[in-house]
């Protein structure tokens, strides 16, 4: 009899902790996720293994010069909306969540196109920003400053310490805003 | 022959200035039981003669009924009330309602305007609207869109509609209108896109245009006359306008003109002030870029200015100059003078002489300003009324591309546009404060019609070194330029604020309280939790032999952008992840208009 109820509760304990786990595919994503982590650089700019533009973090906190370039645009052009560190703000998603969760093709998309969401709950209405070279020019800045942010690569505020602008951004830069 | 003609003119000049304002609505300013115009005033006062909330019973005062406006986003402005009817504006798509106060506040009826929901991303700073206005048996709204419309006040008809600007361009619109003798006086929004800002009015009964005064550009756009406008005492000159600029960028010059307006009857002058210049990079723009950043004093009938006063010659902080202009008249030095007061973004309150544009006072009204050691009052001086800027905090001097930190106050000013309330009873000035301060780094950028026009990145947090708090609710003595006393608060205040002959003064905190204080000591006597956080203006009216308290709740506003998620100190080294307090974690979305009474 004591046996038995020795046993019980450690199958109801080994039944708990099976339903305690994760339902698969809910983890928090995580920055070594070969959906995010750099897997090849060219000219300071760091890629995807899908070639999807992504951020370099070293061990020191040094970031690479797009995401760093990326929380100035940002906090130029969208801040106003969306509120500090792609924080979000009373109406304006955090995007340093979006940039996580949406594919790099469709938040290039909604930000170039915009977007309308207007019915009798909201009036939130996104820009569109594909004829203004400010925004533009570095979105890829932009978007890969979002991806680090949302997955906690690098906190709040100005980042302390960045790699140096490499010519090829110079380059592209200097091509792109004319 | 001569001399009575000369008589006559003169009286028939006196006459029309002693004309009132507008006779139906100064008739109704002057009643203390309505709330017949958004500044409660033309003189912009806030200050109601009801009493019958007092300091002494205000501590008991419950909720007497409540409406949701069915709309979401920043609630800014207040109700109007006229007769037996209150007049509630919301946010875009900007719907008013007229609410029957004999009927239980039913519906009487309901104006929604269509506009193009593409006009809400060229509003930098939330869908806000700061209130419709009455004259003439007529409602004027001024729309999200720019259309200017004036409803039957009865029934809600549409009487006339006008469009002042053109959203495809950047312009917008967030503010009241004024109206004026025979005339409805407008402003515009989007400094932020590069527009041109202008002042401009319609005929009260027609809706058509009559003139239009430009912040900037040659002098027959901006209404001066070379000889006999003055800044400072001192005529301004041919093309004040454009000399201050280099090349063409006045056309894209800024100088909205979105804040507030008031005017007075005797002078027969209306005053506001103009925003920043764009962009916000200064290196873009050299020159003192005339005539952003400053206060205006202008004819109603033709748009002439009179005198000007130039607050922040070329801005580098985005200091817009449109906060509100009180005008009291007080003894200054055993002499009553004609006064102009007015707390700037900048971070200073100037009090000035109405008629001339004299400067008296200039000083700060936050301990935390750094930018300026302050004005030049010196008349003989070449510098005088400029405010001497600090190398370490000029974010022009420090360059492109360089990060310009700790400058105070942020670019949301030590006050935005939330109005302050003057009592006649107490002589003091009760203004909502910001207490934040920011990095600032300017970069070079392109226009495009319609664009943001920027040119900065910015980083906000509290005033260091102080009580940790990002707002001050103050008494301020206008002439000695001294705080009086000051109430910390957790978040900026963004309320409009009341005073009352009760020696009772309001407002509303971003959380969503409803304060009531002690117009003598500052004691808190009263607070409520409405549902949503407070950026409108607390209004009182009287209906049925009883006193009520209105305020509309509902976050947003720049408040909502900027605070919602908390600030962090960037100084405070890495890791220190959310340092002050998130507003997000007090208050959500909504939109309500709750009124107090005392007990039955």
């Amino acid at each position: 009899m004591l046996t038995i109820r020795r046993l019980l509760p450690a199958g109801l304990t080994a039944c708990l902790a099976l339903i305690a786990l994760p339902v698969l595919g809910e983890e928090a994503p995580s920055p070594d996720d070969p959906k995010f982590a750099a897997a090849s650089e060219d000219g300071g700019r760091y890629f995807t293994a899908d070639d999807i533009p992504t951020f370099n973090v070293a061990e020191d906190g040094t970031v690479d010069w797009r995401t760093f370039s990326g929380f100035r645009r940002y906090h130029a052009e969208c801040h106003v909306c969306h509120g500090p560190d792609g924080e979000g703000s009373t109406y304006a998603p955090a995007l340093k969540k979006s940039a996580v969760t949406m594919d790099y093709y469709d938040f290039y998309g909604v930000v170039a196109e915009g977007r309308q969401k207007v019915n009798a709950s909201e009036n939130s209405v996104m820009p569109s920003f594909g004829t203004n070279p400010n925004v533009m020019c570095y979105l890829d800045d932009i978007y890969v400053y979002l991806k680090a942010r949302g997955l906690g690569v690098i906190e709040r505020g100005r980042p302390a310490k960045k790699e140096a602008k490499s010519d090829a951004i110079q380059a592209d830069e200097d091509a792109c805003m004319g | 022959m001569k001399k009575s003609l000369l008589m006559s003119a003169a009286f028939f000049v006196g006459a029309s200035g002693m004309a009132a304002a507008n006779s139906d609505l100064q008739a109704l300013i002057d009643d203390p039981t309505q709330w017949a115009i958004q500044t409660g005033d033309y003189a912009n006062t806030r200050y109601s003669e009801l009493d019958q909330i007092n300091k002494d019973n205000v501590g008991k005062l419950q909720v007497a009924w409540t409406f949701s406006t069915g709309v979401l986003r920043g609630h800014e402005g207040s109700p109007l009330v006229i007769g037996d009817v209150m007049y509630v504006h919301t946010p875009f798509p900007n719907i008013v309602y007229a609410l029957d106060l004999s009927d239980n506040g039913k519906i009487i009826w309901k104006y929604e305007p269509k506009q193009d929901p593409n006009v809400i991303p060229v509003m930098c700073c939330d869908t806000v609207n700061r209130g419709v206005a009455y004259a003439d048996g007529k409602i004027f709204l001024h729309q999200a869109d720019t259309t200017i419309v004036a409803l039957d006040a009865k029934t809600g008809e549409v009487v006339w509609t006008a469009v002042n600007g053109d959203p495809a361009i950047g312009e917008t619109n967030t503010a009241t209108v004024l109206p004026v003798k025979d005339k409805v006086i407008v402003g515009i929004s989007g400094g932020e896109f590069g527009v041109r800002g202008h002042t401009t009015a319609y005929d009260m009964k027609t809706g058509e245009q009559v003139w239009r005064a430009y912040s900037m550009g040659p002098d027959s756009d901006t209404l001066m006359d070379p000889e006999n406008t003055t800044h400072l005492g001192e005529p301004v000159g041919a093309d004040s306008g454009t000399n201050t600029w280099e090349g063409d960028q006045w056309k894209i010059g800024g100088g909205s003109t979105w804040g507030w307006y008031s005017y007075d009857a005797e002078l027969d002058l209306f005053y506001y002030g103009t925003g920043n210049p764009s962009t916000w990079n200064p290196a873009q723009r050299p020159g003192d870029n005339r005539w952003s950043m400053t206060i205006m004093a202008r004819n109603p009938d033709t748009g002439m200015a009179k005198w000007l006063y130039q607050m922040t010659p070329h801005d580098e902080w985005d200091y817009d100059g449109v906060n509100e202009m009180i005008l009291t008249d007080q003894e200054v030095d055993g002499q009553m003078r004609k006064l102009l007061t007015h707390p700037d973004r900048n971070g200073l309150s100037y009090t000035l002489d109405r008629e001339t544009g004299e400067l008296l006072v200039a000083e700060k009204y936050d301990p935390a300003v750094n930018w300026t050691t302050g004005v030049d009052m010196d008349p003989a001086s070449e510098t005088y009324g400029r405010p001497a800027v600090v190398a370490e905090y000029s974010t022009e001097q420090n360059g492109e591309d360089v990060n310009s930190t700790g400058i105070c106050p942020a670019a949301l000013g030590t006050k935005d546009q939330q109005p302050s309330a003057y009592s006649p009873k107490t002589g003091l000035f009760y203004i909502p404060t910001n207490h934040v301060c920011m990095d600032y780094e300017p970069f070079r950028v392109s226009y495009t019609a319609g664009q943001p026009y920027v040119g900065a990145t910015l980083a906000m947090y509290p005033a260091p070194g102080s009580h940790g708090g990002m707002g001050n609710f103050i008494a301020w003595d206008n002439i000695e330029g001294k705080i009086k006393w000051s109430i910390p608060e957790q978040f900026s205040v963004w309320s409009g604020a009341l005073a009352t002959a009760g020696d009772v003064v309001f407002y509303g905190t971003l959380e969503g309280y409803l304060k009531a204080i002690d117009a003598a000591t500052g004691d808190e006597l009263y607070s409520f939790k409405t549902p949503s956080g407070i950026i409108g203006n607390v209004m009182t009216y009287e209906h049925g032999g009883k006193q009520y308290v209105g305020i509309l709740s509902g976050i947003g506003g720049w408040a909502g952008i900027g605070l919602a998620a908390g600030l962090t100190d960037p100084n405070a080294g890495l890791g220190a992840v959310g340092g002050y307090a998130a507003l997000s974690d007090y208050t959500a979305l909504g939109g309500q208009l709750t009124v107090f009474k005392l007990p039955d």
